[in-house]
């Protein structure tokens, strides 16, 4: 029963714990929420999600599993931990309940979770310990948790839309929405705060104890000084085809600049060739060759591009090829040799991943980067900056 | 003990459901939102209905855990040594050189009290890790005393976030959470009831379209809260300006009234009155 809509929520790719289902269990014992789905929609929620940019998901999920129930009578009542041990025991074999009390909840559920995916993958037919007659166990007109009424066939038993199909919280899904804000906290991954080095800076706090411990003898205490040390050197597309993305470039961009005391940036246009530039509006008066920048940046730089990687193949591979003026080596030469100089890169694409596919300079530009190309979305970036931590 | 709102603060129904799981079972709640949605008032308004004294603790990015807990004030121990005289008793005495926290006064206090931990996002992001032990199990040691501090009644606890920094796992999972979605207009008439009891129905349904469409400008850097429609009103209301004038009859765009208090921000204004100029120009 509950335990089904907690596996559910976990197959939704929700990251729910056990901690927090047992709080919900525990809440429901306190009969925090009455005979209504309403409130144990809220109530679930709140002790199971832990951030808005899962509201959505979670709004899907349950919707999903709660299709056509309209009630949940004394759900309140009887869901003690015990009856939930006893109705795992009956699921487990003799040697997995022995292992029971060592394993603890959270394996013991993923395990059950196991059990579920691998009866639902060899034989759909012949369900023995769920007991259904083998449909799905998630999801649409499936397994239906036992102690709840399910509103049946008849479409009349179904209510008006619930407050979770109204889907109010779609924008704060971390797939849609990249403000200056959560992008900030996407780039804060990045940020390793270390104290490295000799001692540089006066302990304040620890003189003070140690000469009062001292009973007022002065006793100085130096401590390495903390900062941020990472590195980042950013390069910006800002072709025609970006004019669709500029708002988000400019949000990345303004972010990345308050985040990093050491960010360096330069722009390009589609590809990147022997120059770039600063300054967009004096790009052609004032360049900087791309050697002179690998040279003066370190290896300890992290290398984000940023760009559509929306182009004609020609573009990235014959010499010639760029739009701005005669470039004597290909795109892909100049991609490389940063690639070998910047061992931590990435490229950030605000196409929707969807369309790579579809883009055969994306799949080439890709390609040349080891697949290390993430959507700049709040969920991509954060791929990104855990690849960039590698 | 439970919370039912009240009649100066408005909580919609999963909001209240979240602070009575939190009560119940003894848990924080963490609560985030767009700044302005009421979110520091909750704390305040739940510790009044409950009649539980509230104790503040407003996080700043050189806050420390420990701080929450008690402070050894070495500072004026050194003092008093150096000075000597009759205050050479006092300074033998660690005891007096121990300076309570937020959390220790909750502790001991003979009721049970609310604490409200805002805005936690602004401190160091190990700041939620290291309280994780003290607020589960509300006790503490204090090794310059060798005395250990125990909940005389478990307090309440709020904590508030502007999202500023990701928290930590192991925080968020012994939270219950609610995040206040900024209010639609059925609920912001009724917290704008709360603060002005007999506002004309006319001027409010004219200001909150105002409100809200403002809200829409795409690009605003800032965009109005909850406090400025307020102060607005309460402008509004000064220098007794009609609803009529909050939308010109011809049903023209037009800049409304003292929309200085909506848009704090001075590059929105601007954004907001070139976006009125260009469409009035356009029809
Ligand atoms: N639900 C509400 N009921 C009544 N007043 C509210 C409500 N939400 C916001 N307000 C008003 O808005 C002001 C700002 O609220 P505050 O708690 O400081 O917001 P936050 O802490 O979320 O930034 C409050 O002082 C109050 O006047
Ligand atoms: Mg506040």
């Amino acid at each position: 029963m509950l335990i089904d809509f907690f596996l559910h929520l976990k197959a939704a790719k929700l990251p729910v714990s056990t901690r927090e289902f047992l709080m919900l269990l525990e809440a429901l014992r306190e009969r925090l929420a009455g005979h209504s789905l309403d409130d144990f929609y809220f109530l679930s929620r709140a002790c199971l999600v832990k951030d808005e940019s899962n509201y959505d998901k979670f709004d899907r999920a349950f919707g999903a599993y709660f299709n056509g129930v309209t009630e949940i009578p004394g759900l309140e009542a009887e869901i003690p931990e015990e009856w939930l041990r006893q109705l795992m025991k009956k699921h487990l074999t003799p040697e997995e309940k022995a292992k029971l009390e060592k394993l603890g909840w959270d394996k013991l559920m993923e395990q059950f979770k196991e059990r579920l995916k691998e009866q639902k993958g060899r034989h759909q037919g012949g369900s023995k310990w769920i007991g259904t007659g083998g449909s799905s166990p998630f999801g649409h007109g499936g397994y239906h948790p036992e102690g709840i009424r399910i509103g049946g066939d008849s479409a009349g038993n179904r209510t008006a839309v619930k407050v979770w199909e109204n889907r109010e919280y779609r924008n704060l899904d971390d797939s849609v929405e990249l403000g200056t804000r959560n992008i900030k906290v996407a780039l804060r991954r990045l940020r390793r705060f270390a104290r490295e080095g000799a001692a540089e800076e006066l302990d304040l706090d620890g003189t003070i104890h140690d000469t009062a411990q001292n009973a007022g003898w002065l006793d100085i205490k130096m401590r390495p000084e903390r900062h941020n040390k990472v590195k980042v050197l950013l390069f910006l597309d800002i072709g025609g085809s970006m004019d669709d993305h500029i708002k988000l470039c400019e949000e990345m961009f303004s972010a990345a600049k308050s985040e990093f005391k050491h960010l360096e940036y330069f722009y390009f246009h589609n590809c990147i060739y022997d120059y770039v530039w600063r300054d967009n509006r004096r790009r052609h008066a004032e360049r900087f060759p791309l050697h002179d920048v690998m040279h003066k940046y370190g290896d300890d730089y992290k290398l984000i591009l940023v760009g559509d990687a929306t182009m004609s193949p020609y573009e990235v591979l014959h010499p010639g090829g760029s739009v701005e003026y005669m470039n004597e080596e290909a795109g892909a030469a100049w991609l490389q040799r940063l690639l070998d100089k910047y061992p931590r890169a990435v490229w950030l694409n605000p196409e929707p991943e969807r369309l790579w596919d579809y883009r055969q300079s994306i799949q080439i530009i890709n390609n040349i980067f080891g697949g290390r190309m993430f959507p700049l979305t709040l969920e991509g970036l954060e791929r990104a900056m855990r690849q960039l931590n590698k | 003990m439970r919370f039912e709102g009240s009649n100066t603060y408005v909580a919609t129904p999963d909001l209240m459901l979240a602070v009575n799981a939190a009560i119940t079972l003894q848990r924080p709640l963490l609560i985030k939102g767009e700044p302005g949605t009421g979110k520091t008032m909750l704390a305040e308004e739940v510790a009044n209905a409950l009649g539980a004294p509230l104790l503040q603790w407003h996080i700043k990015s050189t806050t420390k855990a420990q701080q929450g807990l008690y402070e050894y004030d070495a500072v004026s121990r050194l003092r008093d040594s150096q000075l000597g005289g009759k205050d050479g008793e006092r300074v033998r005495d660690i005891a007096n050189y121990i300076v309570k926290g937020v959390l220790w006064q909750a502790l001991e206090a003979d009721k049970p009290t609310v604490i409200l931990i805002d805005e936690i996002d602004k401190a160091d992001i190990e700041f939620p890790n290291d309280l994780l032990r003290e607020l589960d199990r509300m006790e503490f040691y204090v090794y310059e005393t060798q005395q250990l501090v125990k909940a005389k009644h478990r307090p309440i606890v709020f904590i508030t976030s502007n999202n500023e920094k990701e928290l930590p796992d192991a925080f968020l999972r012994r939270c219950f959470f609610h995040y206040i979605k900024f209010p639609d207009s059925e609920t912001m008439q009724k917290i704008v009831d709360v603060h002005f009891p007999g506002l004309k129905k006319a001027l409010l349904k004219e200001a909150l379209e105002v409100f809200f469409e403002l809200r829409e400008v795409p690009g605003l850097k800032k965009k109005p809260s909850t406090s400025e429609l307020l102060d607005w009103l309460k402008l509004l209301l000064a220098e007794e300006i009609p609803p009529e004038a909050l939308r010109s009859k011809d049903r023209k765009v037009a800049v409304p009234p003292l929309h200085g208090a909506l848009l704090k921000n001075e590059q929105d204004v601007h954004l907001f009155e070139r976006l009125v100029f260009m469409a009035k120009h356009n029809r």
